[in-house]
């Protein structure tokens, strides 16, 4: 096995024995913070496939996480008033079923990423940034601007959906189901990476003209891993959704999409867990600070600052070395 | 619908338009010459509103704040450029884009500390607090009317400087081959700064004007900077004909878009829901209009340097 596997099974070990030591010495809340971590992660390793294998750096992606959490929102919010949603032609009843919101969150997500898709990779680019940080603002803008849901205020979820043979009121519970979540994203991740598929993403970041000579198209490549990297990021904003019981438009915020692109440059971009590294030492980061000062935003850009100057490739970079890709 | 609303909505479209033609100019021109994407740039447009409104309270001048807000932007922003920006030439897009959202966060908090959380409020000078009599007898606040005349002024005083000048001349060469002007003598550093602490300038500019006409707050650049991002992807990044182009198309759209969607959902829908659909299709219009142009266009409509 390599150095890296070895730092992911050490990663992956300790984000899962947070939450158990916790509560062995009874604090409870850090199991909250470890299923943010999970989540955050989860996200990230989304967004992580466009732009750690396929080089496409989506400001964006704060608008996949929303879709996903209003799917989680808006149908719980059906379920909980016994009123279908009506969406013309067609209604459906609402429901309280993680897995049903999952597969809408995934199938919505996916729908958008792929019409932001099929416009934004037309260009690349400081254009590709631009685009899809405009088109979240829009999704973010239409939050706020549709009473029906909350508009600016947000939805709240009264209770938290179900998942069949699982409590997850209870907060343990809840954190090893985003947990398996997480690590069963990452072995498709990891499955992906190596896969056919994977090595045209990756050649297509690294040489399109050369890509494009072997008949492969780079546009449907990356409209392939813009639209799968969306669908990941919408899972996350279901079960992130679910962790608070809340969703609001600032889960499209612009911060949120920039807050995601720091995790994995934390973490180590184009790293299998790179964003489980970033997300656990942006959570720890924002609560240690957090608890210090209010001021802690200042600090966090600072740091950030500094990582990006000085400290190139991320925690599994420092830990790992380097990596064999170019 | 009188005449007279739809004269004041087009102006308000065009006071919108120009503002944004002050911060997509520094951006897309930052962009053409140094390869840079600034997404602090809205920060510097704080920087300048917060400057005008402390300095005009403290010396009771608009004027003075104008001018202090001019100078604190193009100062923060030279400051910048030479402690962070000047490091990101050579980097990919991704570090540029991590860094200035990391400036965004110093930027806010350090704004936050030093002037608190409330809103700090500045008033329209008096020399143009009044208001102008429009065709059909509506009235037109003259402040308004006045930051439509300096934005054309500044256009056209930013064409003069690009195009006619010796500055100008540096600038259009580095947006060209940095290399090549680098070899024939110029000070290329010193070159960029000055383009950096330009568009700072103009940012800062901008943010003290509509300072007059909002609240001075911590975060008041964002929605502003996303617009100029939008401005200069219709106008084609680097290309200051662009920039100019598409923040008129932009104010006008997203001003009359605003004003004109749910009248026209009023046709066919109840009143009410008109008018929460219209709200909404109206905030996604310049989005909507962004993406059918990139459809036809992928560089924007005026191609830039590069």
């Amino acid at each position: 096995m390599s150095r890296e596997t070895y730092v992911n099974i050490a990663l992956a070990l300790l984000l899962l024995a947070i939450p158990f030591a916790a509560l062995q010495w009874g604090s409870p809340f850090y199991v909250t913070l470890a299923t943010r971590m999970a989540i955050l992660a989860l996200a990230a390793v989304g967004l992580n496939l466009a732009l750690g294998l396929g080089g496409l750096v989506s400001f964006g992606h704060a608008a996949f996480f929303g879709v996903g959490g209003y799917a989680a929102g808006i149908l719980a919010s059906h379920a909980f008033n016994m009123q279908p949603l009506n969406l013309g032609i067609v209604s459906f009843a609402g429901t309280n079923s993680m897995l049903v919101i999952w597969l809408v969150a995934i199938l919505v997500a996916g729908l958008l990423a792929l019409l932001i898709g099929l416009i934004s990779l037309r260009t690349s680019g400081v254009y590709f940034i631009m685009i899809t940080l405009a088109f979240a603002q829009m999704t973010y803008y239409f939050a706020i601007s549709w009473p029906a849901y909350g508009g600016e205020d947000g939805l709240s979820i009264l209770v938290r959906n179900q998942f069949p043979g699982i409590n997850t009121m209870v907060p343990l519970s809840f954190f090893l189901l985003c947990y398996g979540v997480l690590i069963a994203v990452l072995i498709l991740f990891a499955f992906l990476r190596d896969s056919r598929f994977g090595a045209a993403l990756q050649a297509s970041r690294q040489n399109e003209v050369r890509v494009a000579s072997v008949g492969i198209a780079p546009f449907r490549i990356r409209l392939a891993a813009f639209v799968l990297s969306g669908m990941i990021t919408a899972l996350a904003g279901a079960l992130y959704a679910d962790l608070n019981r809340f969703v609001s438009p600032s889960m499209m915020s612009w911060h949120m999409s920039g807050e995601f692109i720091v995790l994995i440059v934390l973490g180590g971009v184009g790293r299998l867990y790179g964003p489980v590294a970033g997300a656990m030492l942006f959570v720890m980061v924002e609560f240690l600070l957090g608890g210090m000062t209010d001021r802690w935003q200042f600090f966090l850009g600072l740091g950030l600052l500094a990582v990006v100057l000085f400290a190139r490739g991320g925690i599994v970079g420092a830990l790992a070395g380097k990596v064999r890709h170019g | 619908m009188s005449s007279a609303l739809l004269i004041e909505q087009l102006l308000n479209g065009l006071q919108l338009g120009v503002m944004l033609f002050l911060m997509a100019a520094g951006l897309t021109l930052i962009f053409g010459v140094m390869g840079l994407i600034n997404l602090a740039h809205g920060s510097l447009y704080m920087v300048g509103a917060f400057a005008c409104a402390w300095v005009s309270a403290q010396t009771g001048s608009f004027w003075i704040g104008l001018a202090a807000s001019l100078a604190a932007a193009a100062a923060m922003g030279a400051l910048v450029e030479i402690l962070v920006i000047r490091r990101l030439y050579k980097r990919d897009h991704l570090d540029q884009v991590l860094a200035t959202f990391a400036l965004i966060l110093i930027f806010s908090e350090g704004t936050r500390y030093l002037f608190g959380s409330v809103p700090l409020y500045l008033n329209v000078p008096p020399e143009l607090a009044g208001f102008v009599v429009l065709s059909g007898g509506s009235r037109y606040q003259l402040y308004r009317l006045a930051i439509i005349g300096v934005g054309i002024a500044v256009a056209i005083g930013l064409w003069l400087l690009i195009s006619k000048t010796r500055l100008g001349m540096r600038i259009r060469a580095g947006e060209s081959d940095r290399e090549m002007i680098g070899a024939l003598g110029v000070d290329i550093r010193t070159l960029y700064t000055i383009v950096f602490a330009l568009g700072a300038a103009l940012a800062g500019f901008a943010g003290a004007m509509v300072g007059a006409l909002q609240s001075v707050q911590v975060g008041m650049g964002e929605p502003v900077l996303i617009l100029a991002f939008v401005v200069i992807v219709i106008g084609g990044i680097g290309s200051i004909k662009g920039a100019l182009v598409g923040a008129i198309l932009v104010g006008l759209i997203d001003t009359m878009g605003r004003f004109l969607v749910p009248q026209i959902f009023a046709l066919f829908m109840g009143t009410s829901q008109a008018a929460t659909a219209g709200a909404a299709v109206a905030s996604m219009l310049i989005y909507i209009v962004m993406a059918i142009i990139l459809a036809v266009r992928p560089q924007g409509l005026f191609a830039g340097a590069r």
